[in-house]
């Protein structure tokens, strides 16, 4: 087996078939990275499982799953005020969180290096949404560098790293999605480990790092003057390719993976345009972009997402009086959803029908029954969820939050009819109580975001008194990005360390009412929120069990492990149909005769599904019917 | 080598990712240019998985354009039907091993389980090739993936990759029991191919 932890280590060059997201590792180690700290979530956590895949011993960086991404980002500032080169990584909105320390960064002297690594989601994949991160690149006067695949990814942040360290400011590494998470084989360099100064190299005097009244103005011209630098640098600079296929009349500048839609998609043309292909996106290699406007009739610009290339390139055009139709965004659908090829060729074919055809075959309607994500099997959100149902009216609001149990939402449970980000559902809730005397509010949340950015809409709702219901739904990790440990769980990423206990928390906040249930038990959970939600203060109910999947998975390994399944006898079985309409565990499987069958390739025995059964036909595998609670 | 696109899909916690980076990585111990990509959304499990794999010399983006697919390979019925209709061209070769993990819209009864004959006739109007494969003696569901590899390596459905090119990529990511047990259901003869709607 070829250990990814060896390949990551290796001395010499080599070749290697590598994701995105791996191939970002080994440049960090190459590059002598020495802090590097995140908060999950997709398209990024497959860096973290790269770094660990790395013995902690051997690896030659800090890593730390940071409580948030703006402490992340904290982390890593002061590490490279220190004098080490740090990276901070996490997903597209993740940058929201960071952005009050972010946006300050460009007007610090960072001594060290600083590279933050986005994972953007054109197509809002795994995201709230698909924003475009660029726009807090020009509002922070910080660089941006944009792969198209991973050995793109493995250059680009070696650049990175080094415009970093030599310019002493903060540069981005903007990778999306689909950049993240392709493979492909990908040359590395060797890697010389050089010698750590690990000396606390922290000065003032190169500072200032007190940005307020006078000194941020002084600041800010630093920064525009070392973004000008980095402009000049990136005229200079290889990564940015011309592909000159002698068309003077027509021209494509574009960045990222819509480079390889465009290339996939021009391959078969006789007239290839030519095309600009731009690694730096952010300050634009001004001389660059003129001296290709200048040299065709008609320039079509070609970017995921929003208008940012096209409106600095249209002025630069203007500015230098440049004869060149620019054909940027036609109508919104461009400015929506990732530029796949099929979705390049469509936009090429509105822009120049004479030299694309329209697809040869459009989007086919989807013969087969949708598919939506939904909650694991076993899991306990379903069990909590079906409880929490039969105890809420249905006038009554349910605010969601981010996690697995956002899931919720969908039939047949329809919980948590709201949605914001990490960590908004108590204050949200808390406004949708205002003046409202008739619906009670429950809010719901997962113990990473309570940790993560829920802290001040608690204490709000204890200070301002709002008497609203928040159901902690607590197991002990942060489950939808692939269990990721937080400060509950009771061990970081490099040890095991103290639980931060979620209940002693409230209680020193000051919450007076709080409920624990195991999450599974349903009749308890419906009494204790009838008690909760009867109280005129806030109140929390914590329904605690580790998350099934990754509980499951442990029990696996352990020594005589048995495999627990329900089984459903079909004599009792009234057809009442509760299990798969309900509860809707996805184990339950339906024929066309109403049969209620166990799909014993998911079933993984939580039993949770034994208290719904009105005809008690539903029993642990192997055993009588008890009708009994798990 | 001409461009040769293949569209895994399955369902969260079949093993696609498994599968996926086994022939991305015997693709290229055959020396083929390859590229490929996974897509999977919010759900841990249960939710579609999806992974491309694109091999040949004019190869750009990971991301196949629709109804590109030279092969589709599915872990389950439904999403067999899916692939077959929206990613394959006429003229292309779908197999599946026929699981059925029905899809929430079935279980509340809003949509029809897909059955086996909904695919062949599918199939049939699109001129593509369709080999269902099942085992009733596997001891764990999650080795279904290696029984659809062992059916492709045996009928050679992939162009220039041939049984020691699978071996050195199962043997490139797995070891142990588990190299050994994927290996085993892997080397296993002939899978018994499920008579129509025998299920």
């Amino acid at each position: 087996m070829k250990k990814m932890g060896d390949m990551l280590l290796r001395k010499a060059a080599f070749a290697e078939i590598a994701m995105g997201n791996t191939a970002l590792v080994r440049a960090m180690v190459e590059a002598g990275t020495r802090v590097v700290s995140s908060y999950p979530g997709s398209p990024t956590p497959e860096i973290a499982a790269a770094i660990a895949s790395i013995p902690r011993a051997q690896r030659p960086f800090y890593f730390e799953f940071s409580t948030n991404e703006k402490v992340a980002t904290e982390l890593a500032y002061g590490a490279a005020l220190n004098g080490h080169l740090a990276t901070v990584f996490f997903k597209s909105v993740g940058l929201n969180v960071a952005a009050d320390t972010f946006v300050q960064l460009s007007l610090m002297n960072i001594i060290g290096g600083l590279v933050v690594v986005l994972g953007d989601d054109p197509g809002a994949n795994s995201s709230q949404n698909e924003q475009d991160n660029r726009h807090y690149a020009l509002l922070s006067y910080t660089p941006v560098l944009e792969p198209a695949d991973p050995a793109e990814v493995y250059h680009y942040y070696l650049e990175a790293a080094r415009l970093s360290q030599r310019l002493h400011m903060p540069v981005i590494l903007r990778l999306t999605t689909h950049v993240c998470h392709a493979k492909q084989k990908v040359s590395f360099g060797a890697w010389n480990p050089q010698p750590n100064d690990d000396s606390p190299r922290f000065d003032p005097a190169n500072g200032p790092y007190i940005p307020l009244t006078s000194m941020a103005l002084e600041q800010k011209r630093k920064a525009l003057n070392r973004l000008e630098q980095v402009r000049r640098h990136a005229e200079q600079s290889d990564l940015n390719v011309t592909i000159d296929n002698g068309n003077a009349k027509r021209g494509v500048i574009t960045m990222g993976l819509p480079f390889l839609s465009l290339m996939e998609t021009v391959g078969e043309v006789t007239a290839q345009p030519d095309i600009l292909k731009l690694a730096y996106v952010h300050p634009l290699p001004r001389e660059t972009i003129v001296g290709f406007l200048s040299g065709h009739r008609q320039v079509k610009i070609l970017e995921e997402l929003d208008n940012v290339l096209e409106n600095q390139i249209k002025a630069i055009a203007f500015d230098q009086k440049i004869p060149v139709d620019i054909i940027g965004k036609t109508g919104t659908d461009d400015w929506v959803g990732e530029y796949t090829p099929d979705k390049v060729r469509q936009i090429l074919a509105q822009s120049w029908p004479d030299m694309i055809s329209q697809s040869r075959e459009t989007a086919a309607q989807d013969p087969a029954p949708p598919r939506v994500a939904q909650l694991c099997p076993g899991c306990g959100h379903r069990s909590a969820f079906h409880a929490i149902r039969q105890a809420l009216a249905d006038t009554d609001i349910t605010v969601a939050d981010i996690g697995c149990h956002t899931l919720g939402f969908q039939p047949p449970y329809e919980m948590g009819q709201l949605l914001m980000c990490m960590g908004a559902s108590t204050a949200m809730g808390s406004g949708l109580r205002l003046f409202n005397t008739s619906r009670k509010v429950v809010a719901f949340m997962g113990d990473s975001t309570f940790f993560h950015a829920a802290l001040p809409g608690i204490v709000n709702a204890i200070f301002n008194q709002h008497p609203i219901t928040l159901i902690l739904m607590e197991n002990g990790t942060t489950a939808m990005t692939g269990h990721q440990d937080h400060a509950a769980s009771g061990s970081n990423f490099n040890e095991v360390t103290d639980k931060i206990p979620v209940r002693r928390v409230l209680e020193g906040l000051g919450v007076n009412h709080i409920f624990e249930v195991d999450t599974y038990q349903q009749a308890k959970l419906i009494d204790l929120l009838d008690q909760a939600t009867a109280i005129d203060e806030f109140s929390v109910v914590i329904a605690r069990h580790p998350c099934m999947l990754k509980f499951n998975r442990e029990q696996r390994k352990q020594p005589g492990y048995r495999q627990r399944q329900v089984t459903i006898d079909q004599n009792a079985c009234q057809r009442i149909h509760t299990c798969v309409e309900t509860f809707g565990c996805p184990t339950f499987t339906r024929d066309a005769q109403g049969n209620i069958t166990v799909n014993t390739d998911l079933c993984i025995g939580d039993g949770s599904c034994i208290q719904t059964c009105p005809s008690k036909a539903i029993a642990p595998a192997g055993q009588k019917q008890s009708g009994g609670a798990a | 080598m001409t461009p040769f696109n293949i569209h895994l899909t399955g369902v969260g916690g079949q093993g696609i990712g498994l599968i996926s980076e086994t022939i991305l990585r015997a693709a290229d111990h055959a020396g083929h240019p390859v590229k490929s990509v996974d897509t999977h959304g919010l759900a841990q499990r249960g939710g579609m998985v999806v992974s491309q794999i694109r091999m040949g010399d004019f190869v750009c983006s990971p991301l196949i354009p629709h109804r590109q697919a030279d092969l589709a390979i599915s872990l389950e019925r439904h999403e067999a039907l899916r692939a077959a209709g929206t990613m394959l061209k006429e003229g292309g070769v779908l197999i599946y091993y026929n699981t059925i993990w029905q899809p929430l819209s079935v279980r509340l009864k809003e949509r029809t389980e897909i059955s086996q004959q909904d695919i062949h006739w599918l199939c049939q109007t699109r001129g593509i090739e369709v080999i269902s494969v099942f085992r009733d003696d596997l001891a764990d569901s999650r080795m279904q993936n290696m029984v659809v590899l062992a059916e492709i390596c045996r009928r050679g459905m992939i162009p220039g990759i041939q049984r020691i090119h699978y071996e050195k990529a199962m043997d490139d990511l797995m070891t142990g029991t588990m190299l050994e047990k994927n290996m085993a259901i892997f080397s296993l003869g002939h899978p018994p191919v499920t008579p129509l709607d025998a299920r």
